[in-house]
């Protein structure tokens, strides 16, 4: 059930702007693995590589050992099914209603009837709090729920992959806790493989099996969150000291 | 000088090829989307409602100050000859051959067209369309291959109703207002009629409705594409406003050519 995702000298430009120069970094099956760094470092841009929403300039991406560069429409199809991704606008198809966008999967992938459907999406709902806002429509919601209805959808068929951009900005702390203790639960029993674009740290960041910080178009990972500190990278360094800085200075030094 | 003008053009010609290329690819992943599993009938019917039977009333009415107006103009032209006798035929192969097909796609672009363009380009601006994508929900099965198939029942329904309203304004104005024979009339419009005028209409129906639903959704889905339009809202608006331009003409130089061929 498991699923490598790589990053294989990877190359993306828009027009003199590097966003991603050379890449390579490898995502381990079953791991969660959270990417930080600064606002438009390419975070965002990374994860759209991922889904085959973009192509990158040069180098591969390989998903369970396939280039997703060079496969036709279907196959992509093939490896996207086993998706859940959250974009960081959530993407709620907005003429539809909460319960049929968390619908949506099962009705259309899964053909399950509606009984069922109905069952599973108000537990969904449940699950990210959001019981009896089933006949809201995107449009009714706030900020926070929309992510919380684009969370469940993204859940909704027990993904083997899940690539979530940001899903917990501009949740309240109890939330946002709520959520990550949930995610970090089900990733427990199905053993998924993820990606978190998050600025939460550092809380993400030690329930986390690894941190990738962008910076300048480079990757840098880091096995154990406490490692970014020793990084000796001047870009890592400086991102780390103006997120971090006051979560480690109690501890360590980096004015050096 | 010489030179940027040549790489203008060779860029603008590289445009417009990948941009027919595009265009084609859209085309072919629609229809095949009318065939993929599972089909969307409820969709197909919500779509039949917005393009057509909402557009009905203002069909019937265009259709029917259409009619009259021919009914008032043949009947001036045909006393010229004496023959206002001809009415009905005059009519009803006007409305059946020319204006019932051209006049309902141009009302049908403007209102259904544009509709279904802004539609896929707000959903494409705001990524629900990569979203789709990303469920490994086809785009093209989900969302515009109902339209397709709605457009393509809707519209030659839709001129139908066209020219059998015309035909009674016909009537309204000729033989109601100007005292032609009823029975003259109406025989003009039975037995002048025949398959060949009644098949050349359904052909242009359905053309002008490919058109229609082609360019409307097709438009939309690439509205990130389309040289200088801008970005965001700004770039549906304009996008929108040049499909509905696009299709008009497109509906008038493709009745020009079936008909020249049918002829
Ligand atoms: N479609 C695009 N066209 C041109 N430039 C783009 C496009 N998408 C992203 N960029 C550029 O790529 C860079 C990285 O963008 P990205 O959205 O990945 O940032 P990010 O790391 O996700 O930031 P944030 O934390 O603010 O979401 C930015 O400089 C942005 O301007
Ligand atoms: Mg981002």
């Amino acid at each position: 059930m498991s699923v490598e995702l790589e990053f294989i000298d990877v190359v993306k430009r828009f027009g003199d702007q590097t966003v991603l120069d050379h890449v390579n970094v490898t995502f381990a099956p079953g791991q969660t693995t959270v990417i930080a760094g600064g606002s438009g470092q390419g975070k965002s841009v990374a994860i759209k590589l991922l889904l085959g929403l973009m192509a990158p300039d040069a180098g591969q991406i390989l998903i369970d050992g396939v280039d997703i560069v060079k496969i036709n429409k279907k196959e992509l199809n093939k490896v996207r099914a086993q998706f859940g991704v959250l974009f960081q606008g959530v993407a709620l198809l907005d003429s539809m209603t909460v319960f049929d966008n968390v619908a949506l999967p099962l009705r259309e992938r899964l053909r399950l009837p509606e009984e069922e459907v109905k069952v599973r999406v108000e537990e969904g709902l449940a699950q990210f709090d959001l019981q009896g806002e089933g006949d809201k429509f995107p449009a009714q919601l706030s900020g926070g729920m929309k992510k919380r209805v684009g969370l469940a959808r993204a859940m909704m068929l027990d993904p083997a992959v899940v690539l979530f951009d940001e899903p917990t900005t501009g949740l309240d702390p109890q939330i946002t806790m709520d959520i990550y203790k949930l995610f970090f639960d089900t990733q427990k029993q199905h053993g998924f493989t993820s990606i978190i674009v998050s600025h939460d740290i550092p809380k993400v960041f030690n329930l986390a099996d690894r941190v990738v910080v962008l910076s300048r178009g480079k990757m840098a990972t880091f096995e154990q969150p406490e490692d970014i500190q020793h990084s000796t990278d001047p870009h890592i360094m400086q991102f780390v000291q103006e997120t971090m800085g006051q979560v480690y200075s109690s501890s360590h030094e980096f004015s050096s | 000088m010489v030179v940027d003008g040549v790489v203008r053009i060779g860029r603008a010609t590289i445009y417009h090829l990948r941009d027919v290329g595009r265009m084609g690819g859209f085309l072919y992943s629609a229809i095949a989307g009318c065939f993929a599993r599972p089909f969307r009938f409820k969709e197909v019917l919500r779509q039949i409602q917005m393009i057509g039977v909402n557009s009905l009333p203002l069909i019937l009415f265009i259709g029917l100050f259409t009619g009259m107006v021919l009914g008032l103009q043949g009947y001036y032209t045909l006393t010229k000859v004496a023959s206002e006798g001809m009415l009905g035929m005059l009519v009803s192969l006007t409305l059946i051959r020319e204006l019932g097909p051209v006049l309902t796609g141009l009302m049908v672009a403007g209102r259904a067209g544009s509709a279904m363009c802004a539609e896929l380009g707000i959903m494409r601006i705001s990524e629900q369309v990569d979203a789709l994508e990303c469920m490994a929900i086809d785009p093209f099965r989900y969302l515009i291959s109902p339209k397709f198939i709605a457009a393509l029942i809707s519209i030659p329904l839709l001129t139908v109703a066209f020219d059998l309203i015309g035909i009674f304004g016909g009537y309204l104005s000729g033989v109601v207002l100007l005292g032609v024979n009823p029975g003259a009339y109406m025989l003009g419009v039975e037995n002048k009629v025949d398959n060949a005028d009644i098949l050349l209409g359904v052909y242009k129906s359905f053309a002008f409705a490919l058109l229609i639903v082609w360019t409307g959704t097709g438009r939309g889905y690439f509205v990130q594409k389309i040289k200088d339009a801008g970005f965001g809202a700004e770039a549906v608006s304009r996008v929108t406003t040049q499909s509905v331009v696009y299709t008009s003409i497109a509906i008038l130089v493709w009745n020009y050519l079936i008909t020249a061929v049918c002829l």
